[in-house]
């Protein structure tokens, strides 16, 4: 594949859609916050699986007959699995409970408990908290090894889009109010470190051909760049997907968000090594004078294939 | 082009061998075992108790297998519904001085097990079973121990000849004492200088009291000691309940993680954990003790007026070595007690001089209650509050002095008698805990979520191996072939590591596929290039694989200082999938480089004069 597009031209073009796109993520995150999941709210989780198809409503009605008013009972998966949360919840034993009161009342049927969780408050924002802290100590390692590798505008602009993505994927889960828990976070961290690798790429081929090629337009080289690496960034991202969809349709209900954040995190990825890391580049005005000093390359030349 | 050399492919192939052979083990599927051992850790399981079995087992006529392992006897059944009728049978059959539990028993040849390989352990997500994070209240740890100081402090005041006029523990965990004139407190107050070490000094004092506040250091021990007895009789308990391959293990200060693979009732054994229950004998007070040195407590069966004890403890549940649950000759429940040798001496000293009087037993229990307090914002917000109850369960009369074996009557029920006989085996908690976090699989969902993970990691390889196939034809079956070899690599290392794989975890393998790829793509894009540029073949791969290398390097360090962060940082399900994409990382550098590399060469390598190549 060979590309000949001008992305550049359309850099303003993107700079008003990102922005418009972040500024709705961070207001929604403000405003409407995330669905957070049990892992972050604490609170009692019971997953129970019914022979044929589960009756919602009477199920509902046993567990505020028993006691259990705040109980939210939806399917989950299929009509025969059953999900009821108690969020916010402090006894770890209401779980255990609801089991047995729900055992009791549907004699003629054999409930199979598939799971149950229960998250103290405590827990719950100390999961938050060092979730946060993994991700703000992810993005200043990542800086000082780009910093190292490159040069500081370049981990300035791996950054910028990085932060881009984590914002607009927070923004997408609050919009569509997918529950964010445990392994979505995850999933968040994964997306870091997958644009970081688009971005890199991107990067380093900017790096060389700031080097080799003859033209001072910045601009120019970028550009060339891009196009170069692009058929690399669909390809990747195309397999990527490959295996998220994969896993999104046949991985279980367990991993259905984590699969559906990183679909979401790749896709954004490769739009921000695109549009935001290059384009913070030229705002940054970086030009061929930047890379004068020598890089450390043959120092790795022992670790060629 | 650059010469392959021999040692390359040699290495290559080694690697290929080792991962083939110790990926292999997890290609043998377990069998549902039960695995039976002494309780007493002294006795370890020998023919006798194998025979033992296999006569209950050959009566029923089940099919199983019965082995003599090093501490236990394993009997291997062909189905999860034999190994439940073979575990109901023994512990019908052989109720005392066995554990038994169910197992998954792996049925790795042996030839691979004497070379170390073994398969992957599988989490609790995927196998079923409990997860417990609990928490150790600390504070009442620390409390109790002043409570011990205090009962210490008073006896050696008194044959000090120290007078004082009040003393107690306050609710921040310090002793006061109260004296009438300050000559006295002073020479109290050098007693205690010269004897305890484990409060801060100068004490504070005013004119006629002392404030007793334990050092920092004191305090740290105290904790540490009350989570590392925690641990022990976790671990205790845990045997009496008898699960396979548990693990307790303390997480960060204040926390304790149990994990129990295979169990289903989780109440039954929350409840043997979370159980701070323990005895305490005492003598009953008499009319002439002062009122600060007794208390009085309730029935526990709620029947007669609450009678008064001594605060003196003789001694605690500590002390006894074992117990066992069993009835009376009136067919009542009751706990027939051994105490260790200083118990004995001790209950001797204090029963002997005493005979007439009551010797009460108390039930001790240390139970958590929510109660509702208000932050900084004024909000309400639940706490968990851990609080005792202490209640008589006997109080019979001395006949004769008491020396290392009794028994207890006055319990409710067997299953509180067997409740009570199995904690005071296992030993008492020094602190209470509270459940923080609760994590329950059931043993179909942990079977759906293997059976989902397999499906759709081999959907997703298949994906992608068809589309690089189609897109680079000849050096896509190098890149296929070097990531189906990086899953048995990843599948290898994790389990030399024996690591554990968890649903995230195999999420994570799947994402390596779909990423590992990606240097793949890299080199053959730049090889691509280079052809367009107009360079032969054989000069447009080395330039590829060349100029790829740094970019690769790059990318992947970066992403596996993600992970390496992940695993530092997260827990469970963020644990899980960092360790396989960090393994995942390096393994695929390995494969999507060397790998293929080496392929290519073998089919190009050799050709001279070589004018296209299929890319």
């Amino acid at each position: 594949m060979t590309f000949n597009i001008d992305f550049l031209a359309w850099r303003r073009i993107a700079l008003i859609f990102s922005s418009v796109f972040l500024i709705l993520s961070i207001g929604s995150w403000l405003f409407k916050d995330l669905n957070y999941g049990l892992d972050f709210t604490g609170g009692t989780l019971v997953e129970l699986s019914y022979p044929d198809s589960a009756n919602i409503s009477e199920i509902r009605q046993t567990l505020v007959l028993g006691g259990f008013e705040g109980a939210q009972v939806a399917n989950f998966g299929s009509s025969k699995e059953v999900l009821i949360k108690l969020p916010g919840t402090v006894s770890d034993s209401l779980g255990s409970e609801i089991v047995s009161l729900l055992s009791s009342s549907s004699l003629d049927q054999e409930i199979d408990l598939r799971r149950i969780e229960y998250v103290g408050p405590q827990i719950g924002s100390e999961l938050r908290d060092d979730g946060g802290t993994a991700m703000l100590i992810a993005l200043a390692f990542m800086m000082l090894y780009i910093a190292f590798r490159f040069q500081s505008m370049f981990a300035g602009a791996a950054v910028i889009a990085l932060i881009h993505d984590v914002i607009v994927v927070i923004g997408i889960f609050s919009l569509i109010q997918i529950e964010f828990d445990l392994t979505v976070l995850a999933a968040l961290l994964a997306v870091i470190g997958y644009s970081l690798n688009d971005t890199i790429v991107v990067s380093d081929r900017i790096r060389e051909n700031l080097r080799s090629m003859e033209s001072d337009s910045t601009h120019e080289i970028i550009n060339t760049s891009l196009n170069q690496t692009l058929g690399r960034t669909l390809i990747t991202s195309l397999t990527t997907l490959l295996v998220l969809f994969s896993l999104y349709f046949l991985g279980g209900e367990l991993i259905k968000n984590f699969a559906l954040a990183l679909i979401f995190g790749v896709i954004v990825g490769t739009y921000s090594s695109i549009y935001i890391a290059a384009n913070a580049l030229i705002m940054m005005g970086l030009n061929k004078d930047h890379l004068k000093v020598e890089e450390p390359e043959n120092a790795d030349e022992n670790l060629l294939p | 082009m650059k010469r392959y050399g021999l040692w390359k492919y040699l290495l290559i192939l080694l690697v290929l061998c080792f991962g083939v052979i110790y990926s292999l083990p997890n290609l043998y599927a377990p069998d549902p075992a039960v695995q039976i051992s002494y309780t007493s850790s002294s006795q370890t399981a020998d023919t006798f108790l194998a025979d033992k079995v296999k006569e209950l087992i050959e009566k029923q006529n089940l099919e199983a297998k019965i082995e003599l392992e090093k501490d236990y006897v394993l009997v291997r059944t062909n189905s999860y519904q034999n190994q439940l009728i073979i575990k109901d049978i023994l512990s019908t059959a052989m109720i005392n001085d066995v554990v038994i539990a169910l197992n998954l028993a792996p049925t790795t040849p042996k030839w691979l097990m004497d070379i170390g390989a073994n398969p992957m352990k599988l989490g609790l997500d995927l196998r079923g079973g409990v997860h417990f994070l609990m928490q150790v209240d600390t504070e009442t740890a620390i409390k109790n121990r002043q409570d011990g100081t205090l009962q210490d402090l008073r006896r050696r005041f008194r044959e000090e000849k120290i007078r004082y006029s009040q003393a107690g523990v306050e609710s921040d965990a310090s002793i006061y004492l109260k004296f009438n004139n300050p000559d006295v407190l002073q020479k109290a107050e050098e007693f205690i200088s010269d004897n305890y070490s484990q409060f801060n000094f100068p004490l504070i004092s005013d004119a006629m009291s002392l404030r007793l506040v334990l050092s920092d250091v004191e305090i740290e021990q105290i904790e540490s000691d009350a989570i590392d007895q925690n641990l022990t009789t976790l671990r205790n308990r845990v045997n009496e309940l008898g699960v396979s391959e548990p693990i307790v293990q303390r997480q960060g200060k204040k926390r304790i993680v149990v994990q129990l693979p295979g169990i289903q009732d989780t109440a039954e054994a929350k409840n043997i954990l979370g159980k701070t229950a323990t005895l305490e004998f005492h003598l009953e007070a008499q009319m002439d003790t002062p009122r600060s040195r007794k208390t009085s407590y309730p029935y526990r069966n709620g029947m007669g007026a609450p009678a008064f004890l001594q605060d003196a403890i003789i001694l605690g549940g500590d002390q006894v070595a074992t117990a066992q649950a069993s009835f009376d000759e009136n067919g009542l429940p009751q706990v027939n007690i051994t105490l260790d040798g200083e118990g004995g001496s001790k209950m001797h000293r204090a029963t002997r001089g005493n005979i007439g009087k009551r010797l009460g037993v108390l039930f001790v229990e240390q139970k958590t209650r929510t109660v509702y307090e208000r932050d900084v914002e004024g909000k309400q917000i639940p706490v968990q509050e851990s609080y005792e109850v202490k209640e008589i369960i006997s109080l019979a009369t001395i006949r004769a002095a008491l020396g290392t074996t009794f028994r207890i009557t006055g319990l409710d029920s067997p299953s509180e008698s067997s409740e009570l006989a199995l904690l005071l085996r296992a030993g008492a908690l020094a602190a209470p805990m509270t459940f923080v976090e609760e994590r329950t699989v059931g043993p179909s969902l942990g079977a759906d979520n293997i059976q989902a993970g397999i499906f759709s990691m081999i959907l997703g390889l298949l994906l992608v191996l068809v589309f690089i196939l189609f897109y680079y034809r000849v050096f896509g079956i190098a890149a296929s072939l070097a990531l189906t070899f990086n899953i048995v690599l990843l599948v290898a290392v994790m389990s030399i590591l024996s690591a554990t794989l968890t649903l995230p975890g195999i999420a994570g393998i799947v994402l390596t596929v779909g990423m590992a790829v990606d240097a793949n793509v890299l080199i053959f894009s730049r090889i691509r290039e280079e052809l367009n540029k107009g360079r032969e073949p054989l000069e447009a791969i080395d330039a590829g694989y060349n100029r790829a290398f740094l970019t690769i390097w790059d990318a992947n360090v970066t992403t596996l200082i993600v992970a390496v962060i992940l695993l530092s940082y997260g827990t469970g399900p963020v644990k899980g999938f960092a360790i396989t994409l960090s393994i995942g990382i390096i393994t695929s550098m390995f494969t999507a480089i060397m790998g293929t590399r080496a392929f290519v060469n073998l089919i190009y390598g050799s050709r001279k004069n070589l004018e296209r190549i299929s890319i």
